[in-house]
C-alpha cells in the first residue's frame, strides 16, 4: 500500500487502437464493441460505477479512484492523503475489532493524550521534559489499550483468503485508487468489504501506522539519491502550486498528522461525487449492478470538494540544484507546461515520443549511441501530475568520466532541434502509429483497463475519452512541435537538478553546494 | 495523456530499484495480544457462489525429431503476434574471468543486426510498425523475442529469424554495451538496496559462485566480438523452445515454424547443472553507506530447490511466516511495532538449484538491533511455536483461493508451459502442485519449519549508517561485526567513486 508512485493514465492508453488496423470506419467498431460491454450508472450519492464485461477467465479487477490525493492536502499537513490511504486498510467498525463500542472509547483517549502530547513539545517556551516523558506515558498506555480490541490486519487477512492478488493502493499527488483481482465468485464480499473502508473507516492503530509511513519516506525518498534528486528539483520548480511539495511529506509535518486530520480529509473527499468504482472481467452488469449499488449506495453523498485553486505563477528566471554527494553524477531539468486538458496534451506527447521512445529516439540516438556520452537520456511528462500544470522533464545518467554539464549541453542541442526544424515524416507517422498500438495492447489487461476506464470517467467525466485521444493523436502536425517546443524549452522556463559526485561524505557536507554560475540561454 | 509520479517516471533501468518488499508473515503467537472471539462477522454470511467453469486452454506443443521443441497458442482478442526462442545455456555459464559476457552478448546480439540489416536499421523499420525484436541474457538461458501487429506478423518473424540465425556482431555495438554495463558497475554501490541484494546473494552462495560474482571492469573489458560469436554458436546447437502467442491459425503457423526448425540438427543436451551452494558462515556483516537514515537488513540462509518433495509445505509455512498481511513477520515487524515498511521473507525455490532463506526489514537506523531481534523472534517462533489449525487454515485459503492468478490468461499458460518444458517438469505440474498444498497438515508445517528453518546457520547483513545505528551491531551478541568492502576495483573512490575514471 502503499506505493506512491502511481503509473497513472496508462500509457496512451489501449482503446485508440483499432482505427489504423482495422477498417477505414475509424475507431467506431471498436467502441462500439465496449459500448456493447460497458455499462456506467450514477448512484443517487453522486457514485459513479462502470462495468465491463471481459469474460476471458472466472475473476474480476476492479479500481476504486478518488479524486483527491496529496496535492489537496492541507497547507502544514503534507502526507495526509497518503496517511488516510494506508488507514484505510485497517478495517472498520465490523472488521478488525473485538469490540467497536468500547474500542470507540478507547481510541478517543488516544487522540487526547497525542494532543497533549502535541501541545507540550511545541511548547513554545520549551518543552518539559519531565512532562513530555509523563505525557507519552500516558499515549503508550492509551494506544496499548487501544490495542486490546483489534484484530490486526482482518481486512486485508479476509480478502486475502477470499483470494485477493495484488492487492494495494497507491497516492498519487492527483489522486489515491484502490485496487486488486478476486476469483468472480466473490464479488459481492468484495463489495461488502470496499464499500465499508470508503464508508466506516476506523482511525485503528494510527500512530504505529504514522511510523510505518515515516519509514517509507526514508526508504523512497531520504536513503534513495533519485529521490532526494526529485524532490528538491519539484521544491525548486514550484513556488506556489502544491506540485512542489513532498508527496508522503515532509519530515516535521509527516510526523505531527494526527487521526482528527485524517478523519477529517476521509469526511471531505471520500464522497460519492468525488468517487468512481470500475469492475472489469467476468462479471454481468445486470446481475452485478444491483449488488454494486446496494453496497455502494451507502456512500456518503455531498458536493463535489472544491478543486484546488492556486495557479503557479510564470517562471521568469531559471533555477538550478546541485546537490554533492558521494554518488555518482545525475542529470534532470524541468520545464512549465500545461495540463491534460490543454489543446497541445498531445503535442506533448509527441514530444515525448520522438524524443525518449525505444532505440531510434533523438536523445538516445545523440547521447548514448553516437557521442556515447550517457548510458540513458529521455524526456518524460507531465510531472510530477497531470491535474494541474506540471512539468516537461529530461534526464541522463552520465557514463563514467562525464558530467552533468555534458548531459545539459547534448540534450539542449536536441531540443534546439526540435525548434528549428521540423521532425521528419516519419518520425510523427511513427508516434501516430505506436500510441495506437499501445493503447490496443493495454486492452487485453483487467487491472490495467479498470484503472484506465476508472481514470478517463473521473478526468473526461465520460470512460470513452479513452478511445476518442486518437483524434488529437491525429491531429498533432510537425508545426504543432515546433510551436510547442519554441513555447516551452526556454532558459527562463527551466530548473535544472543535478548530483555533482563529492569524493567523501565530509566534502559534500563541507562544500555545502554553492550556487553554480547560472547557466544563461544555451 | 501520460502521468507518472515522482517514483515510477524513471521507468529505466536506472529507476527500477524502486521495487518494495511487501512480503507478509502471520501472527507471532508469543508476542501477540490474545484477542477475545468476535461475535459478528458478517463478511461470512455473504454467500460465495460456485465458480464458473474455467479449463485453461493449453497450448498445442510439437516435438520435432531435432529435440525442438514448439508451444503454439492461439489468442484472438487483440490482432498481435508474438514469439520467443529460449536457448539453454546463460551467465552462470560463462567465463568466470569474462564476468558480464553474456549481459554483453545479450544486448549487442539485437543492437548489431545482421548481414542484410544492422541493428539501427532494424530499429527504424521495426519501431515504425509499432513492432519489437530484443534478444538478452539471462542466469541459465538467453532469449530471442518478437512481437507485432497480425498483419506484419510474416515480415517481422523474417527478420527475427534472420537475427537468430545470422547475427553479425558488431565492435561498435559491444563497445556500446560494455560503457552501458561500466555505468551500471561504477553506480553499484549508489543505492543501499542494490548492495544489499547483492551482498547477501554473496554470503548464501559465495563472492565467487556462478549465482553471485557480479562483473567488474576489468571482466567486461575483455570481452571481444569473437566471444561474442563464439557463444551464439555454441549455445544455438542446444535444446531451444519456441513459443509463439497470438492472433494466427495454428496450422499456418505450426508449418512456418517447422519450415524454420526442423533442418537444423539433432539439438545438443543441456548440460548438467552441477554448482554447489556453501551457504552462509553464520555472523553479522556490516556494509557502512554514510547517506541514508534506514538500514537495509538481510537475514539470508539457503532454501530449496524446486525439485525437493518437501516445497509444498515449506510454501505453505512461508506464508505463515512471511507471506503477506497476516504472516508472524508482518504482524509482529511492522503492524504491531511499527518498526518498518517493508518487511518480508522464506525459503524461496529455484527451479534447478536450491532458492535462498531472506528474511528481509529496513527499519529506521535506531531501531536496526530492535527490528533484527524482533525478525529472530519471529524465526525462532516458527520452530518454538507449534503451527495452528487456524494458521494452516488460513495460509491454504491465502494460496489456494489465488491460485487460479497463475493461470487466468493464456500468455500465462503459455510461459509456465515453458519453464516447465525447459526445466524438465511434468506438464501437469501445476495441478499436481495444487493437489499437494491442498494435502499439507499442521504436522507438515511443524516438520518443515524444524528441517528448514535454522536462525543459528543464517548471517544477518546489515547496510546502513553507522554513526546513527544506536544501539550498535555489537549490542545483537552475535560475535564480531565483519565490516565488507564494497570498493569498486578499477575505480579511484571508495564507496561509489570513480566517476573521473573512464574505463
Amino acid at each position: 500500500m502503499m506505493q506512491r508512485n502511481l503509473p497513472g493514465r496508462l500509457p496512451a492508453m489501449a482503446a485508440i487502437f483499432a482505427a489504423a488496423f482495422f477498417s477505414c470506419a475509424g475507431y467506431s467498431q471498436d467502441m462500439k464493441s465496449f459500448e456493447q460491454r460497458i455499462t456506467t450508472k450514477v448512484l443517487p450519492n453522486g457514485l459513479t460505477i462502470l462495468i465491463c464485461e471481459r469474460p476471458e477467465a472466472p475473476v474480476f479487477s476492479y479500481s476504486t479512484f478518488i479524486d483527491a490525493g496529496d496535492v489537496d492536502d492541507p497547507s502544514g499537513e503534507s502526507g495526509l492523503a497518503h496517511m488516510f490511504e494506508h488507514l484505510a486498510f485497517k478495517g472498520t467498525s465490523q472488521i478488525g475489532t473485538t469490540d467497536y463500542a468500547a474500542e470507540k472509547v478507547a481510541l478517543d483517549k488516544v487522540e487526547a493524550a497525542n494532543n497533549a502530547l502535541e501541545a507540550e513539545l511545541r511548547n513554545p517556551a520549551g518543552a518539559n521534559a519531565q512532562k513530555v516523558a509523563e505525557l507519552k506515558k500516558s499515549f503508550d498506555d492509551a494506544q496499548k489499550a487501544a490495542l486490546k480490541f483489534v484484530v490486526p490486519n482482518q481486512f486485508t487477512e479476509v480478502a486475502e483468503r477470499n483470494g485477493a492478488h495484488g492487492l494495494n493502493a497507491q497516492t498519487g499527488l492527483d489522486e489515491t485508487t484502490y485496487f486488486w483481482s478476486m476469483p468472480e465468485n466473490r464479488l459481492e464480499l468484495w463489495a461488502w468489504l470496499e464499500s465499508s473502508r470508503l464508508v466506516d473507516t476506523v482511525p485503528r492503530e494510527f500512530y504505529k501506522e504514522r511510523s510505518v509511513v515515516e519509514e517509507e519516506r526514508h526508504m523512497r525518498t531520504d536513503s534513495n539519491p533519485e529521490g532526494r534528486l526529485i524532490e528538491q528539483l519539484l521544491a525548486t520548480a514550484f513556488v506556489a502550486h502544491n506540485y512542489g511539495r513532498s508527496g508522503v511529506g515532509w519530515p516535521s509535518e509527516l510526523s505531527q498528522i494526527t487521526a482528527t486530520e485524517a478523519m477529517a480529509f476521509h469526511k471531505k473527499y471520500y464522497v460519492g461525487s468525488n468517487i468512481v468504482v470500475s469492475v472489469v472481467g467476468d462479471v454481468k452488469a445486470s446481475e452485478a449492478m444491483p449488488v454494486l449499488e446496494k453496497y455502494f449506495g451507502k456512500v456518503p453523498g455531498g458536493p463535489k470538494p472544491l478543486e484546488m485553486t492556486t495557479v503557479e505563477p510564470k517562471q521568469f528566471a531559471e533555477k538550478r540544484v546541485v546537490i554533492r554527494e558521494q554518488t555518482q553524477p545525475f542529470y534532470v531539468e524541468g520545464y512549465h507546461r500545461p495540463n491534460y486538458r490543454d489543446p497541445d496534451d498531445a503535442v506533448f506527447d509527441a514530444i515525448q515520443d520522438i524524443m525518449s521512445n525505444g532505440r531510434v529516439a533523438r536523445l538516445y540516438r545523440s547521447l548514448v549511441r553516437d557521442q556515447q556520452i550517457a548510458a540513458d537520456a529521455e524526456g518524460f511528462s507531465p510531472f510530477p501530475g497531470d491535474k494541474y500544470p506540471g512539468l516537461f522533464a529530461f534526464y541522463a545518467v552520465p557514463v563514467p568520466g562525464k558530467t552533468p554539464d555534458q548531459m545539459a549541453t547534448a540534450i539542449h542541442k536536441e531540443i534546439d532541434r526540435l525548434k528549428t526544424t521540423d521532425v521528419t515524416d516519419g518520425e510523427l507517422a511513427m508516434y501516430k502509429t505506436r500510441a495506437r498500438a499501445d493503447l490496443l495492447r493495454g486492452l487485453a489487461n483487467n487491472q490495467g483497463l479498470a484503472n484506465a476506464l476508472a481514470e478517463y470517467q473521473t478526468r473526461y467525466g465520460d470512460w470513452r475519452e479513452l478511445f476518442r485521444q486518437l483524434d488529437r493523436v491525429d491531429k498533432v502536425t510537425k508545426a504543432d512541435i515546433r510551436r510547442v517546443a519554441n513555447q516551452t524549452f526556454i532558459a527562463s522556463n527551466r530548473t535544472v537538478a543535478e548530483i555533482d559526485t563529492a569524493a567523501t561524505a565530509s566534502a559534500a557536507a563541507g562544500q555545502a553546494a554553492p550556487a553554480k554560475n547560472e547557466g544563461g540561454q544555451k | 495523456m501520460k502521468s507518472s509520479d515522482q517514483l515510477s517516471v524513471f521507468s529505466g533501468q536506472w529507476f527500477s530499484r524502486f521495487a518494495c518488499v511487501l512480503l507478509g508473515g502471520a501472527l507471532a503467537l508469543s508476542v501477540m495480544p490474545r484477542v477475545c472471539a468476535q461475535e459478528n462477522k458478517p463478511w461470512e454470511k455473504i454467500p460465495i457462489p460456485q465458480l464458473h467453469q474455467f479449463k485453461p486452454q493449453q497450448p498445442k506443443r510439437v516435438a520435432l525429431k531435432n529435440g525442438i521443441v514448439l508451444f503454439l497458442q492461439e489468442d484472438h482478442e487483440l490482432p498481435f503476434v508474438s514469439g520467443s526462442v529460449l536457448i539453454p545455456g546463460g551467465s552462470r555459464d560463462e567465463d568466470a574471468a569474462k564476468c558480464g559476457l553474456v549481459d554483453l552478448y545479450g544486448q549487442t546480439w539485437r543492437t548489431s543486426g545482421t548481414e542484410k540489416l544492422n541493428g539501427d536499421a532494424m530499429d527504424d523499420l521495426l519501431e515504425a510498425k509499432a513492432a519489437h525484436i530484443e534478444t538478452g541474457g539471462d542466469l541459465d538461458s538467453t532469449a530471442l523475442s518478437w512481437e507485432s501487429l497480425k498483419a506484419d506478423k510474416d515480415q517481422v518473424y523474417d527478420l527475427a529469424m534472420d537475427l537468430l540465425f545470422h547475427p553479425k556482431f558488431d565492435q561498435q555495438k559491444l563497445r556500446l554495451a560494455q560503457q552501458q554495463d561500466a555505468t551500471g558497475i561504477v553506480r553499484r554501490n549508489d543505492d543501499e538496496g542494490q548492495i544489499a541484494g547483492r551482498e547477501a546473494m554473496k554470503l548464501v552462495y559465495g563472492a565467487d559462485s556462478p549465482y553471485a560474482r557480479q562483473p567488474e571492469l576489468s571482466t567486461i573489458s575483455k570481452v571481444t566480438v569473437a566471444d561474442l560469436q563464439a557463444w551464439h554458436d555454441r549455445s544455438l546447437g542446444g535444446k531451444l523452445i519456441v513459443a509463439v502467442s497470438g492472433d494466427f491459425d495454428s496450422a499456418a503457423m505450426e508449418a512456418k515454424l517447422r519450415a524454420t526448425f526442423e533442418k537444423l540438427p539433432t539439438a545438443k543436451p543441456n548440460p548438467p547443472n552441477q554448482y554447489k551452494v556453501a551457504g552462509p558462515t553464520p555472523g553479522v556483516y556490516f556494509v557502512n553507506k554514510e547517506d541514508v537514515n534506514q538500514s537495509n537488513v538481510q537475514i539470508v540462509g539457503v532454501g530449496l530447490d524446486r525439485h525437493n518433495p518437501d516445497v509444498p509445505s515449506v510454501a505453505m509455512m512461508n506464508d505463515v511466516f512471511g507471506g503477506g498481511f497476516s504472516s508472524r513477520l508482518f504482524q509482529t515487524v511492522r503492524t504491531r511495532y511499527g518498526l518498518a515498511y517493508a518487511v518480508g521473507g522464506g525459503l524461496s525455490f529455484a527451479w534447478d538449484h536450491p532458492g535462498t532463506f531472506d528474511a528481509t526489514v529496513m527499519p529506521r537506523s535506531d531501531k536496526t538491533v530492535e527490528a533484527i531481534q524482533r525478525s529472530f523472534d519471529v524465526m525462532t517462533s516458527l520452530v518454538s511455536q507449534p503451527f495452528t489449525e487456524d494458521e494452516l487454515k488460513r495460509a491454504k485459503d491465502n494460496i489456494l483461493n489465488s491460485f487460479l492468478f497463475r493461470y487466468d490468461t493464456k500468455a500465462k499458460v503459455l510461459a509456465e508451459r515453458v519453464r516447465l518444458e525447459f526445466y524438465g517438469y511434468p506438464p501437469d505440474y501445476l495441478e499436481t502442485y495444487k493437489a499437494a498444498l491442498e494435502k499439507v497438515t499442521v504436522a507438515d508445517l511443524n516438520a518443515a519449519a524444524k528441517k528448514y528453518i535454522h536462525p543459528d546457520k543464517y548471517a544477518v547483513l546489515v547496510v546502513g549508517n553507522k554513526s546513527e545505528i544506536n544501539p550498535g551491531l555489537d549490542t545483537l551478541k552475535m560475535g564480531p561485526v565483519h565490516d565488507i568492502d564494497i570498493t569498486i576495483p578499477g575505480t579511484s573512490g571508495g564507496g561509489g567513486g570513480g566517476a573521473e575514471k573512464e574505463q
